[in-house]
């Protein structure tokens, strides 16, 4: 009877290892559209392929130390030696800190300080992101490469949801988008983020890019797309009822297609303007 | 002393054995809220558009027609988050238990200070009742999720949850802190100084070493986030600016704040939250270690190991916070070190876990339903650490960072692992405090039916987070990106997460 609970148990632990690793081989990271994305695809990949060799190990040690436990009438001819003790734990112990630190050290601070020391080439898209409840809106500098000014005490929901400052010569060839942010492909793109009322979060899941916008800070972040298409923008951090459908598009375009398109809505802007 | 009659013997008890139980049932009583509101989270995420009629009938405000409205749902999974680690977990494991036990292993006749110890049980049981009556206030309930960051808990016309549910959820845990801090200064005075003669330090079980450890960080992390409650209720209320900077236009209205950092709550709240959960955890972890060599009928492996990675975990529990921060706009450089000294914790963790794993080398296995449990403990333990290492690593946290991936690994470590410790105790010291054995065969049922569900759900939550599922959303849309994988994920038993 305690041999058949045994096995049962065993097979529980043994069989969720097993399975677990099997089901998360099947599942992988959204399609990568970045060029630092793949660094962190390395880091990720690492360690899946450490911790779930590990979690596999130690499941299945798991399993076999309940089957061979639920078998003995008495326990083990003697207990372990402190040196045992101290071997054993020391040398697991270090074992998984290597491969934590060791992956930190080797793959995700070079990554990590790659992505932070950016320094975008002078053909960089800059775009301004000002995050509000529940929208993205973006601003391009349009043709004379400035951005207007702005002042949180013009804005009107209505008809200045950026506050912009209306008089600004800069301000004038402006490009405001909602919820569309456009891209080059293989052009660097230089946001600054913004946010006007709470704590919002800019994720591009597939260019393995996050950065909370907290509103009194202005955070840059530098990337490369490397894919054409539409992609998902999310909101990554809770910021009320409709977060959930906080929700914008990154559409990545080929060089001559973003020309067109930056054409395109400076016309539209002035002509919003006059 | 017990000649008082029934209400200074059950209520106002100062006896620490019906205290731990008076805490132990409060606690069993605000989990099963707190499992109520999980199922909410489950049927709204499973069955975005359904229309619960019965429900509507139970929740007319929350649920009207039938179908949750979204200040509802935030409302749920503020509160379940509150509850379960707040006021499950740390009543029952922490505060119950530890009442309970640690004077009997001690070998004291009661806590150092039995009038405290009343003092703080009373004190918890109104801010449960604080809590609790949030849910009736105009607004609803707090829901601005379980660390209510500001602005969004700061500013009332943010989300509805931040009028008065998020004031009373602020003076809940004000009284919840200042409970636990008594409780807290009980256990360390009771092991230092009550302790039977000749009871060293290092030959107490690692039960008592785990709760000394565990209350002297809550001790030295709560202060931090009682300051930071009344700060945010400054803010809230008398229009101080300590959360909120110049510029803030929320629902089309300007605020005349000036100067104060969203950023300054974040690493206040952490400073607590971080240690908060090894209070959680190393219980959890002592209470398991004791209960397996009753089963496995000899000592664990590598005691004193053990206790000196409980020390070692300890101090570094303290200076590791900021890993919940790595996209927050926090410098880079703190980004490195904290990632650095997260990933040190490792070695502590390991080694405590491996001597657990160890423990049952040699074993003569008794397979009763704490056993079991325990078993469970070393099995999500393991999980749960393993998915730490790419949540400690800053580079690999900036994809999964508030995904479904936080919330897999969480619920493994501070919900899994300590709701099987917290069983495993239930089913061995129950005979203890009550003098009743209770059903084994139940209790396994009771083990299969609770482990296998809760593995695969938050087990496959850490892959719904690896193709970047966002956490907290009320709803999820099929989108271009990864929804095949959706569809083969909802076609399970569990909800639609992508």
């Amino acid at each position: 009877m305690k041999r058949i609970e045994g096995a049962y148990v065993s097979l529980l632990f043994a069989g969720l290892g097993v399975a677990g690793v099997v089901y998360g081989s099947r599942t992988w990271l959204p399609e990568l559209a970045s060029r630092h994305g793949a660094g962190i695809d390395a880091m990720l990949r690492y360690l899946l392929l450490t911790t779930g060799g590990l979690f596999l190990a130690g499941y299945v040690a798991l399993g076999l130390l309940v089957w061979r436990g639920s078998g003995r009438t008495a326990i083990g001819p003697r207990l372990a030696t402190r040196r045992t003790e101290w071997l054993l734990s020391g040398l697991l112990g270090l074992a998984v800190a290597a491969i934590g630190e060791g992956g930190v050290l080797a793959i995700g601070m070079p990554v990590w300080t790659e992505y932070f020391d950016a320094r975008p080439s002078a053909d960089a898209v800059v775009i301004d992101v000002t995050a509000q409840q529940f929208m993205w809106n973006a601003r391009y500098p349009g043709p004379d490469g400035v951005l207007g000014r702005t002042d949180p005490s013009l804005i009107d929901e209505g008809t200045n949801p950026l506050g912009l400052v209306r008089g600004d010569a800069a301000g004038q060839d402006d490009i405001v988008t909602l919820n569309e942010i456009v891209a080059a492909v293989n052009r660097p793109v230089r946001i600054r983020l913004h946010s006007k009322d709470v704590i919002h979060s800019f994720f591009l899941p597939n260019f393995r890019v996050k950065q909370d916008a907290v509103p009194g800070m202005s955070p840059e972040i530098v990337f490369v797309p490397t894919r054409t298409g539409e992609f998902e923008l999310a909101c990554a951090e809770l910021c009320g009822l409709a977060h959930y459908r906080m929700r914008g598009f990154f559409r990545v375009l080929t060089a001559s297609e973003f020309e067109d398109w930056l054409l395109l809505q400076a016309a539209a802007a002035a002509k919003g303007g006059q | 002393m017990a000649s008082h009659g029934f209400v200074r013997r059950y209520v106002f008890s100062t006896d620490h054995k019906v205290i731990g139980i008076q805490y132990i049932l409060t606690g069993l009583v605000m989990a099963l809220v707190g499992a109520a509101l999980a199922a909410l989270i489950r049927l709204q995420l499973g069955w975005p558009d359904h229309q619960w009629l019965w429900l509507a009938q139970l929740l007319p405000k929350g649920m009207p027609g039938g179908v949750m409205t979204p200040e509802f749902y935030l409302a749920v999974v503020t509160m379940h988050g509150t509850i379960m680690v707040f006021f499950f977990i740390s009543y029952v494991l922490v505060s119950g238990f530890g009442n309970y036990l640690v004077p009997l292993q001690v070998g004291a006749k009661d806590m150092a200070f039995p009038f405290l110890n009343m003092l703080s049980y009373w004190v918890a049981f109104l801010s449960a009742l604080v809590l609790i009556a949030s849910f009736f206030v105009e607004g609803g309930a707090a829901a601005s999720g379980w660390t209510a960051y500001p602005p969004l808990s700061a500013v009332a016309a943010a989300v509805p949850g931040s009028q008065m549910g998020q004031t009373l959820w602020i003076l809940s845990m004000a009284l919840f802190i200042a409970s636990f801090t008594m409780s807290g200064l009980n256990i360390v005075a009771t092991v230092f100084s009550v302790r039977a003669p000749g009871l060293s330090m290092m030959r107490l079980p690692l039960t008592v070493w785990s709760y000394f450890i565990a209350s002297i960080l809550g001790l030295l992390a709560f202060p931090p986030l009682t300051a930071a409650a009344i700060m945010l209720l400054f803010d809230r209320h008398l229009g101080t600016s300590f959360f909120l900077p110049s510029g803030l236009v929320v629902a089309n209205t300007a605020l005349p704040n000036t100067g104060g950092s969203p950023l300054l709550w974040q690493h206040l709240f952490w400073f607590l939250g971080h240690p908060e959960v090894y209070v959680l955890i190393l219980p959890a972890l002592g209470v398991a270690c004791d209960i397996l060599p009753a089963f496995t009928r000899k000592p664990v492996f590598g005691y004193r190991i053990s206790v000196w990675s409980l020390i070692a975990v300890g101090c570094l529990s303290m200076i590791v916070w900021g890993h919940h921060m790595f996209v927050s706009g926090m410098s880079p450089f703190s980004g490195e070190y904290f990632s650095l000294v997260t990933l040190t914790i490792t070695v502590p963790m390991t080694v405590f876990g491996v001597n657990m794993l160890a423990s049952l080398w040699g074993a003569n296995l008794q397979i009763r339903a704490a056993t079991l449990f325990a078993l469970g403990v070393i099995a999500l333990f393991g999980s749960g650490g393993l998915g730490g290492l790419f949540l400690g690593n800053a580079t690999a946290d900036m994809q999964l960072h508030d995904t479904y991936f936080v919330v897999g690994h969480f619920h493994m470590m501070i919900g899994g692992v300590t709701l099987m410790a917290t069983f495993a105790a239930i089913y061995f010291w129950f005979p203890k405090m009550f003098g009743r054995m209770m059903n084994d065969r139940l209790g396994k049922l009771h083990f299969w039916l609770t482990f296998v569900p809760f593995f695969t759900i938050f087990f496959m939550q850490h892959f719904l987070g690896l193709q970047g599922a966002p956490r907290r959303y009320y709803a999820f849309r099929r989108t271009t990106t990864s929804s095949t994988h959706a569809a083969r994920t909802s076609s399970s038993a569990w909800p639609r997460c992508s």
